[in-house]
């Protein structure tokens, strides 16, 4: 930290620091150790829009975000309760203005985070010295703007932002590729690979023995496959584009690193995104035990009701990830304290039986540690979520509606909202993009591929974003994707865009064209 | 505000603005927060650059949301930013926050790349005044308050039990002793004073006031920006001149004859007057079509070269394109350019080239 912030809790919030930590333990949660700093609403607003961090790379963005958090504080709008960071120890910032009230509500709450950032598992691959890396990653980053100009690095990091969501997310857990690279770009000539299968003869036997015209053959065969094998670059179509590119693409070493730093720190932030919904539900469950079963006095009770209602509520339809979460683990919590669960519960048709169901199992507590532990969003939606939930909880799902170009309540029938949540936060609602082939027509070209699932890519952004890659990659780039129900070959060259229908070559095109 | 993300701030806002060359231009948009103030609704305006990614489109798409409706009902807004509730609201309109008039003379300033005013001579220093206002423990025993000494003895002294109200002594200690003390008060010099004067004769339009208007608006803001304080006068004029207040200033519109000599005169008494040169900084702005009576020419440089002139930190003379007048007027000032420097002359044919002459105008940094 260049800067400091006289940030030592005073004494009083110390105390009750201890007390709730005391209670946090108690309960069984388990965290690394946890600082609180005590800063100013501004400075709150600076670490903020810094994604928590003290020290991050110089860019606008950063600012842009500041300015947004300000405005909305300084015109009474919106005000940041919490800020935790996911390291070891945990970093949380308390704002010093908070009532005390707050404060608590504010303690207890980052104790859920802490202890999920160290036991879930999606959390388990992140490197828990972050806030040193980060700070790295500002100073490294800060050099090569001393170096090659603000100008450049910004440009080049603006178009590493375009692409930085197009990352593997399950690549963490799952080996795809081996410890070296697979590709080999060694001078090989083709003698030495192309060997045919010729018989022992003796010199006036060879011609028939060994017949030209099958040697040829398959000499012409062998030499097929292998072009073929050679073409097929990466192996299989490849998630990791921005990996892809760090590896592949001609860039200088500075934008090599600069690429690498923008992954590193988009793989720390996915799981923050890919458990939103059961971190801030796990997180408002604990403060809500803590505080009122704990540390709340008589006189603050309406203070913390008042608070934790303003958290709970839904702005407009839109769902709110602390809402659903705590309300789905209570709701396994209570599933599973009355064995609402298991095939003789599913199977039973009485409804008044279903509504009084309770085998007094007291098992709801375990379970939802254990859920904390195995899920993100995705698994604890498809697990959890039930059709009573849905129904209690006034769920629907919306679509957008092209004649009247607004968004309308499409449902209120649990698949239909299951499968639209799901659809949310599959990929974090965004497309699923692919390398196909980094050697696209044998000319170098880069190709990428869309896997389509029923919603067309936003157009506009697209090409924009193929114009950034086309940058990094230096060699013109291609987008296979399906619009309005065509399958198209998006391109761009390094000068214009094409939209091409597939299965149309260039070749026929031209054809075509003489015979007009 | 933290120096880190005041770069990034200021980085922000200069690509925002249009400062900086950037590829990013395209992806600005004109947000805005949606705030309250007592009854009203403000818009705070916020832009925003999203840097594009592949992204789904609207087609297809839709999610899940929570509350009452039935089922085809359409969401007020389920992405949109902002609050669906102020759409309920029967005539909620909303307001525009507007900028500070800092904020603006900035971006003016920005713009046109003025150069700041110096105020001249003397007038822009700051005294200060040391005025006794102030409690000290410490000092020398002729400031010593006594009054607020005794109260501190005594009330140490009841607060300790020693106080006899039969034998009233208060013996103040070195603890309850209390001295006078001063602070410095600046007291701001550097005031100016802006004259403008309009030629109001049959032949200026209605749309020629509005330039000049706007004009002046600027002008008066640029100005505003560098003093403490700023008093305005207003001078209409025809064959005689009027200082007038600014409603009048705008919305007259008189006929007959001009003489422009009028204005020059009445501006130079009241100047004598009212702001002495020796403690004002004096700025005058006139707006005219450039008609002027034949004889009253020679008056009128004779009167701006001898006395006015020496008076004044800028004399601006901005002339409007008139169906009717010759303009010849703006050549006679032109000629005074080069022995004065505080003289700016500036055509301004249309509402196009306001900016132009406002830069033309404060471009001197005087």
């Amino acid at each position: 930290m260049s800067r400091f912030y006289s940030t030592n809790l005073p004494p009083d919030l110390r105390i009750i620091k201890e007390e709730i930590e005391a209670y946090a333990r108690e309960y069984g949660l388990d965290f690394y150790e946890t600082i609180f700093e005590v800063v100013d609403a501004d400075d709150l607003n600076e670490i903020a829009a810094y994604g928590g961090f003290p020290t991050r790379y110089p860019h606008w963005s950063f600012g842009m975000a500041y300015e947004e958090l300000r405005k909305g504080y300084d015109y009474g709008l919106s005000k940041i309760y919490e800020m935790v960071i996911n390291n070891d120890p945990c970093y949380a910032y308390l704002m010093r203005c908070n009532h005390l009230v707050d404060q608590k509500l504010v303690m207890a709450h980052v104790y859920g985070h802490c202890d999920f950032f160290k036991n879930n598992a999606y959390f388990a691959h992140t490197s828990r010295k972050m806030m040193d890396e980060m700070a790295n990653h500002g100073s490294r980053i800060r050099r090569y703007v001393e170096k090659y100009g603000e100008d450049e690095v910004e440009a080049f990091l603006d178009r590493c932002m375009s692409i930085d969501d197009l990352i593997d997310i399950h690549s963490t857990a799952i080996k795809r590729r081996g410890d070296f690279s697979r590709y080999d770009f060694s001078d090989k000539s083709e003698e030495d690979e192309i060997k045919t299968t010729r018989f022992k003869s003796k010199d006036y036997m060879a011609d028939y023995i060994n017949p030209p015209s099958v040697i040829k053959a398959e000499e012409e065969e062998a030499r097929k496959r292998m072009e073929a094998v050679a073409r097929s670059f990466p192996e299989q179509p490849e998630k990791d584009v921005l990996l892809f590119l760090i590896d592949h693409a001609p860039l200088k070493n500075w934008q090599r690193d600069v690429l690498s730093i923008i992954r590193d720190e988009a793989y720390y932030f996915m799981p923050q995104a890919q458990t939103k919904i059961m971190n801030e539900g796990w997180a408002s469950y604990w403060h809500s035990t803590i505080m009122t079963q704990k540390v709340l006095q008589p006189s603050e009770i309406v203070d913390y009701a008042d608070h934790h209602s303003g958290t709970m509520a839904m702005h407009g339809a839109r769902i709110n990830p602390y809402k659903l979460g705590i309300e789905l683990l209570r709701n396994i919590e209570q599933r599973w304290n009355t064995g609402r669960f298991g095939p003789e519960y599913e199977n039973c048709d009485d409804i008044d039986a279903r509504r009084t169901w309770d085998r007094k199992l007291g098992l709801g507590r375990k379970k939802i540690f254990e859920v904390r532990r195995v899920h993100n969003d995705i698994t604890f939606i498809d697990t959890f979520l039930t059709p009573e939930f849905c129904e209690e909880h006034k769920l629907f799902s919306y679509a957008f509606v092209d004649q009247t170009g607004q968004y309308v309540i499409e449902s209120r029938t649990f698949e239909q909202i299951k499968k639209r949540l799901l659809f949310s936060l599959t990929n974090f609602g965004k497309p699923w993009i692919y390398v196909k082939d980094g050697n696209f027509r044998n000319r170098g070209e880069l190709l990428l591929w869309h896997s389509h699932n029923g919603i067309d890519l936003k157009l506009d952004h697209a090409r924009d974003t193929l114009q950034n890659l086309q940058f990094v990659w230096s060699r013109p780039v291609h987008l296979e994707t399906i619009l309005e129900g065509k399958p198209t070959l998006l391109s761009f060259d390094g000068n214009e865009h094409t939209a091409k229908p597939m299965g149309e070559t260039d070749a026929n095109r031209t054809a075509l064209a003489k015979a007009r | 505000m933290g120096q880190k993300i005041e770069r990034d701030y200021q980085r922000f806002r200069r690509i925002v603005r249009g400062k900086v060359k950037s590829n990013l231009s395209k992806y600005i948009s004109r947000g805005e927060m949606i705030g309250k103030k007592g009854r009203d609704f403000v818009s705070i305006p916020l832009p925003q650059i999203e840097i594009p990614q592949f992204r789904y489109g609207q087609k297809g798409s839709g999610g899940v949301g929570q509350g009452d409706g039935d089922v085809g009902q359409p969401l007020s807004s389920p992405q949109g930013d902002g609050e669906p509730k102020a759409g309920d609201q029967p005539g909620g309109h909303i307001l525009e926050v507007e900028l500070t008039l800092e904020e603006m003379a900035e971006i003016l300033g920005e713009e046109l790349a003025l150069p700041r005013i110096e105020p001249k001579g003397k007038k822009n220093i700051l005294t200060r005044r040391d005025r006794y206002t102030s409690i000290r423990q410490v000092g020398p025993e002729s400031l010593r308050h006594f009054k607020r000494t005794y109260k501190r003895a005594l009330r140490r002294m009841i607060t300790a039990g020693i106080y006899d109200p039969f034998d009233p002594r208060v013996i103040p200690e070195r603890q309850d002793k209390q001295y006078r003390s001063w602070k410095d008060t600046p007291l701001p010099q550097s005031v100016a004073c802006i004259i403008y004067m309009m030629d109001v004769s049959g032949s200026m339009t209605d749309e020629q006031k509005e330039i000049v208007r706007i004009e002046a608006f600027w002008i008066d803001m640029w100005i505003k920006a560098h003093y403490e304080g700023i008093e305005t006068v207003y001078i209409i004029h025809d064959a005689v001149a009027h200082e007038v207040d600014e409603h009048t200033f705008y919305h007259t519109r008189e006929s007959g004859g001009t003489k422009i000599s009028s204005a020059y005169e009445l501006a130079n008494k009241i100047i004598d007057h009212r702001y002495s040169p020796q403690e004002w900084n004096v700025y005058a702005f006139h707006f005219s079509d450039g008609d002027n009576w034949g004889d009253d020419v020679p008056h009128c440089i004779n009167l701006l070269k001898d006395t006015l002139l020496a008076k004044l930190n800028l004399f601006g003379y901005g002339q409007v394109e008139s169906p009717y007048g010759s303009g010849e007027f703006f050549d006679y000032v032109h000629e005074l350019l080069g022995d004065h420097p505080n003289v700016v002359a500036s055509r301004i044919p249309d509402r196009e080239a306001i900016l132009g002459s406002i830069k033309e105008f404060l471009g001197t940094g005087r």
